[in-house]
Order: structure tokens, then C-alpha cells, then sequence
């Protein structure tokens, strides 16, 4: 066991609007906070990465599709196969997405409405590198403030993953943006790489968001890299 | 590429109902820069595909309508709504 703090990169895309908050959270966890650069081949040694929201590209094509290929997302790919920890918010939901890091896809929302709102999330999986100090049951008060957050897949994809348990998180009230089943977040078949619409970057502290009921993903994977 | 207030139209195919399809795409002026399209080309490199030049990215609409909607009507929607004549040129077709 190494006493030094995790080292938890945090990817900078062109269009990329969460890097700092995430880095934040990973800091207020006790963690080092690393700064990846898109173009870069290079994850820097990191224990796990974060995949922060935004705009990445500007959304062209389709919101996560052009970051998907960038250079670093390479190196994502290839660590996340070998079991790096690899958490993806918001755009970075999409963009694990669209690399098929996991599964489904994230549309516009019912309703064509950018939402701006704070929404209250079930744990339903408490085994996650990204979710282990949380009980299943638990209840996250978090922002929610995207466009295209409404989650689809196939009815298959949807039922293998309610039934292998990787639905990660759920709104607790309904997913106001349409999401299938409700489903606001996911993890893939090894537990180490976990995508969600709401950010729990932005809860970390009384003073700066609704709760601080989101710190616990990144303190989750402190732990972890430090046992 | 057929200019706006042109025509590439077939004589309408009439279904029982008196509906016809139609066809609009928009693509970007060749003098307006498509920084989209040149995203997309740079993506392609990445997934290993190699000898695309340039990539334009337009918008393709289908539309339902009925017979009674002559070609001006819908150069009329195409032209107002459906693209930015300033920005963009477009095409129907009738199918």
C-alpha cells in the first residue's frame, strides 16, 4: 500500500466546462487531481480517470461523438479494459457512450427543454469502484443541467442491465428528461467504469451546491486505489 | 447540386390518400466554412480510415405532404424554415 494520494486524471477536451469542479471534487476527496489534455497519448500513471461534462467539439455530429476518438480517449479505452476506474458526467456520460465503454445512448430531452434543476437520485448499486461509500438506497440530492440526457437502449440492453444490477443510479421522481426506465446512470459488466447525467461534481459542499451528497463517488474511488 | 428555385422534381408519386413524400436536404454554402464537416474528416483519420478529403454535413428532412402543396410551396418552407438562404442552399425532391 502506497501512502501517497491517488492520482485521479481529469480529461480537458475543446468545449470541456466541468474539468475544474471535477478536479475540485477529487481534491475535497483527498485525492490528487491530474489534468489530461485530449490530444495527449498519455493518462500520466493516473489510478482513474474522470470524464467531465460540457461541450466537448461543440457537440458536432453528435454530443460525445468526435471527443470518442480523440487521442486520449485511446488510452481511456485501453485502461478501462484492463480495470482503470473510469467515471464519465454529463458529456462525459456520452462520450463512454459513444466509445462503447457503455452501453446505450443519451438524446434530446422529452420535451426539447435544456434542464437546470436540482433532482434527488436513488443508489441502487453501492458496488462500483465510484460508489462504494454509498448503501444501496442511499438518496443524492444533485444538479441535473443538460440538453441531451435522455438515457435510451434497446429493451434487451435495458433489461440485461436492470438484471445484472448496473443500473448505478435511477430519479427517485421520474427522469424529467425521459430517460428509459428512469435510469440516470450505469456501470459496465466489471464495475470500473460508471456514466451519469447528473453531477455529483457540483454537490460536494453546502456552500456551492444543493448538498454535499456527491462527494461520496470520488471518495469512493479514494479509497479504493488506497487499499 | 440543384440551386434553390430550381427544381430536381420527379413528378410526384400520389399514394390513395393523396399524400406525397418529399425530400428536403440542406447543406452548407461551399463558401461557408464547415468546421463540423472538418471535425468529422479529422475523426475519420482517427478510426483508421484513410483518403477522405473533406467532409460536408448537411441536414436531410422528409416530408409528408399533400398533393395539393405545389413545388413553389415547398422551395416557400424549404427557404424560410428549413435552411438559412444565406448560409445554406437546399434541394427537393419529390419522391
Amino acid at each position: 500500500m502506497s501512502s501517497a494520494a491517488p492520482r485521479v486524471g481529469v480529461i480537458t477536451f475543446p468545449g470541456t466546462l466541468d474539468d475544474v469542479d471535477a478536479a475540485r471534487a477529487v481534491r475535497r476527496a483527498g485525492a490528487e487531481a491530474v489534468p489530461l489534455w485530449h490530444g495527449d497519448h498519455d493518462l500520466r500513471g493516473v489510478d482513474a480517470v474522470v470524464v467531465p461534462g460540457g461541450f466537448s467539439y461543440g457537440d458536432y455530429l453528435r454530443a460525445g461523438a468526435i471527443a470518442s476518438l480523440a487521442p486520449i480517449m485511446r488510452e481511456v479505452v485501453d485502461g478501462a479494459g484492463r480495470g482503470l476506474p473510469v467515471l464519465g458526467i454529463c458529456n462525459g456520460f456520452q462520450i463512454l457512450c459513444e466509445a462503447h465503454l457503455l452501453p446505450g445512448a443519451l438524446i434530446a430531452n422529452a420535451g426539447m427543454h435544456f434542464l437546470c434543476r436540482d433532482v434527488v437520485l436513488g443508489v441502487e448499486n453501492a458496488r462500483t469502484a465510484w460508489t462504494r461509500d454509498y448503501t444501496a438506497g442511499d438518496e443524492l440530492l444533485v444538479p441535473l443541467k443538460s440538453q441531451e440526457g435522455r438515457y435510451v437502449a434497446d429493451a434487451a440492453t435495458l433489461d440485461e442491465l436492470e438484471g445484472e444490477g448496473r443500473v448505478v443510479f435511477r430519479y427517485r421522481d421520474g427522469a424529467p428528461n425521459g430517460s428509459s426506465r428512469d435510469i440516470a446512470g450505469i456501470t459496465n459488466a466489471a464495475g470500473n467504469v460508471v456514466g451519469l447525467m447528473p453531477h455529483p461534481e457540483h454537490a460536494t459542499s453546502g456552500l456551492t451546491g444543493p448538498s454535499s451528497d456527491g462527494l461520496g463517488l470520488f471518495t469512493s474511488l479514494a479509497a479504493q486505489v488506497a487499499a | 447540386m440543384v440551386r434553390p428555385g430550381t427544381s430536381s422534381c420527379h413528378p410526384p408519386r400520389r399514394t390513395l390518400s393523396g399524400v406525397a413524400r418529399v425530400v428536403v436536404d440542406v447543406m452548407p454554402k461551399p463558401e461557408i466554412l464547415d468546421v463540423q464537416g472538418q471535425a468529422v474528416t479529422r475523426a475519420l483519420g482517427r478510426i483508421g480510415v484513410s483518403g477522405v478529403s473533406g467532409v460536408r454535413q448537411g441536414k436531410h428532412f422528409e416530408l409528408e405532404v399533400d398533393d395539393a402543396i405545389d413545388d413553389e410551396t415547398l422551395h416557400r418552407l424549404a427557404g424560410s424554415l428549413l435552411a438559412n438562404p444565406v448560409i445554406e442552399d437546399w434541394t427537393v425532391t419529390r419522391l
